[in-house]
């Protein structure tokens, strides 16, 4: 645990992962086992997908990592440094927008960021009025900068917090559910946001319930479960490891079944007017032979691409939206 | 270091005065709150509601507080002969109850409000540092008191000077004093006041970051006030009374007389000083160990 000297260079103290967790675990009072032996590594310049559903201990991790609540045993690594010793040399590079924006109703939305900005010691003064302009530009809450907070629809609250979360250019961004409250064009502009900060070398690491919003936009992605890493790796990976499922759109579902079982797929399901299967290995061309020879009319035919909601149910059994 | 210059033309290199950025934002922070200023007004009020009700008491010509009135706050009986009087009634009428409720409610607040509003997480990842907000959060609240005591006193002064004459004035022990020295001495009891609500202050801190509730917290504070005037009234408690936090409250009276009797007045600071290490450090001990988890 030798600490880096406080002037190396940005890039080195982190090159073996901007976050590096190992057995983190935390035993909250009353002994309810919140994270369990976490081991994750988010790597320097990812966009780092923190999938589970609600009560997996997402944010309890995120928590510990931002140095708000103490590991019950375990160590955790940001920017290189030991979290929460390191706060106050690793939080000034860091982002965070944690379990939604909390903001002062009776303050503007500009002046919310001005305090914020006030409460980090190493922003310097002379630039704050710029940096919270620019940040609130960014979001696009420029128009709305001088309204009282209280006023605030959920989706312009979220937009301030992540003006937060931009007011200095930082190394690490954490952001905890961060499409919640907002409109699909939100989502759209949160995410070409994310792209934005990660193609300027920013690692973001992102956590959501919602796997399609992280698809689309993470290169690595992490899967927990009841406190527990199920596991992690670059996107592809985690969706190569699942075949695609054949689908047959017909209305004659039940003969398609039939020959379809009969020509080697295997968990063959009926829902609806389509049937779902693995198919085997081979010419799949010979199965849509072998239906319309059976004179089974075809709708559809094709390969479903694996999600990596497919990977989490291969994963962990059970459903994504099964609360821990 | 490319990208970090990208944003920013100045380079950053942190000045130690930067830190003080924060206190500045506490304070308008807090005075800014539509509460904060509802407080302060209430207790502008108390020194009008005092002068008038002397005014009409004593429109007959007979003296206030004399006769079978019963007995007001210390020095009313003076007020009519001189509106410096009632700078000293008003803080005498305000320093058992208003004054410290005022005080309880902002302490109390100063770290649960945060918490409650789940503004706290974002100031410490900021990162505020925990020690550093919670000395910032405890210069705010002595400024509070401070502010509060000069609302009444100023308020009182303003009410004085338009409903009764001004000049020399007597002291307790029967010299008499310029109105010069009368104004100075106002202050002295106005700072006396500010340092005796330095002990409650300490004591709403600590209770603030025991919970994540606002309400909560003010209410424990105050109820925590109340419990101590009641105690320091019973008689069979006597051996307690000289820790009591309020027990030596009314020393600021002392002041008045000709010299200044100090006797009682450096023993409420010595109080207040001992509240405010024991409370400051076990609110510190709990603060900078506890689990954020609103």
């Amino acid at each position: 645990m030798s600490e880096p000297p406080a002037t190396a260079p940005d890039g080195d103290d982190a090159a073996d992962g901007v976050i590096v967790t190992r057995a983190l675990t935390k035993r909250y009072r009353g002994g309810q086992l919140a994270v369990d032996a976490l081991d994750l590594t988010v790597p320097a310049g990812s966009v780092f997908g923190f999938l589970g559903p609600n009560g997996s201990g997402k944010t309890t991790t995120i928590r510990m990592l931002m140095g708000l609540i103490e590991p019950t045993s375990g160590t955790a690594r940001v920017l290189g440094r030991p979290m929460p010793r390191g706060a106050r040399a690793v939080l000034p590079r860091v982002g965070a927008l944690i379990e939604g924006p909390a903001l002062y109703g009776f303050l503007s939305g500009r002046d919310n960021l001005l305090r914020y900005d006030a409460a980090d010691p190493t922003a310097d003064p002379r630039t704050r009025r710029h940096r919270v302009a620019a940040a609130l530009d960014r979001v696009g809450l420029t128009a709305a900068a001088g309204k009282k907070a209280k006023a605030y629809s959920l989706g312009m609250k979220q937009r301030l917090g992540l003006a937060a979360a931009l007011l200095q250019p930082r190394k690490l961004l954490v952001l905890d559910e961060p499409t919640n409250g907002l409109d699909p064009q939100g989502m759209r502009e949160i995410r070409t946001l994310v792209r934005e900060l990660a193609d300027d070398g920013t690692t973001v690491f992102v956590s959501s319930h919602l796997l399609d919003e992280i698809e689309q936009v993470c290169t690595h992605a992490a899967v927990m479960a009841q406190g527990r890493l199920i596991t992690q790796g670059t996107v592809t990976d985690l969706a190569a490891g699942l075949r695609g499922r054949l689908v047959v759109t017909t209305p004659d579902t039940g003969d398609a079944a039939r020959v379809l079982k009969e020509n080697g797929v295997t968990d063959v399901v009926v829902a609806g007017d389509r049937v779902r299967g693995d198919a085997p290995e081979g010419e799949l061309a010979d199965l849509t032979a072998a239906l319309v020879k059976a004179g089974v009319r075809v709708r559809g035919f094709g390969i479903e691409r694996a999600s990596l909601e497919d990977a989490f149910m291969a994963l962990t059994g059970e459903g994504f939206d099964v609360a821990g | 270091m490319s990208r970090a210059e990208t944003g920013t033309p100045v380079a950053r290199t942190p000045s130690p005065l930067w830190s003080l950025g924060l206190l500045r934002s506490e304070l308008a922070t807090t005075f800014r709150r539509w509460r904060t200023l509802a407080l302060l007004g209430v207790l502008a009020a108390v020194p009008v509601l005092v002068g008038i009700a002397v005014k009409i008491e004593t429109g007959d010509g007979s003296p206030a507080g004399g006769g079978g009135g019963g007995e007001g706050p210390a020095f009313i009986a003076q007020v009519t002969n001189n509106g410096l009087f009632l700078v000293f009634t008003a803080l005498a009428a305000t320093l058992p109850f208003f004054l410290p409720m005022a005080v309880g409610v902002v302490a109390g607040d100063a770290i649960a409000g945060e918490a409650n509003a789940g503004t706290l997480r974002y100031l410490l990842v900021a990162p505020a540092g925990r020690t550093r907000l919670l000395l910032t959060k405890y210069a705010t609240t002595m400024v509070f008191c401070l502010a509060a005591t000069l609302v009444v006193a100023l308020s009182a002064l303003a009410v004085g000077a338009l409903l009764f004459p001004l000049g020399d004035l007597t002291t307790i022990s029967g010299t008499r004093i310029g109105f010069a020295e009368g104004l100075g001495r106002a202050l002295l009891i106005a700072l006396a006041v500010a340092a005796s609500l330095t002990g409650i202050a300490a004591l709403g801190l600590f209770v603030s970051t025991l919970t994540n509730s606002g309400i909560a917290a003010m209410a424990t504070t105050v109820g925590l006030l109340i419990t101590v005037q009641i105690l320091d009234q019973i008689p069979q408690l006597d051996a307690l009374h000289p820790y009591l936090f309020s027990h030596y409250w009314l020393s600021f009276a002392d002041l008045m007389r000709e010299p200044v009797l100090w006797d009682d007045l450096t023993r409420n600071l010595g109080l207040q000083a001992l509240y405010a290490a024991v409370f400051g450090s076990a609110a510190w001990a709990r603060f900078t160990a506890k689990d954020i988890n609103a």
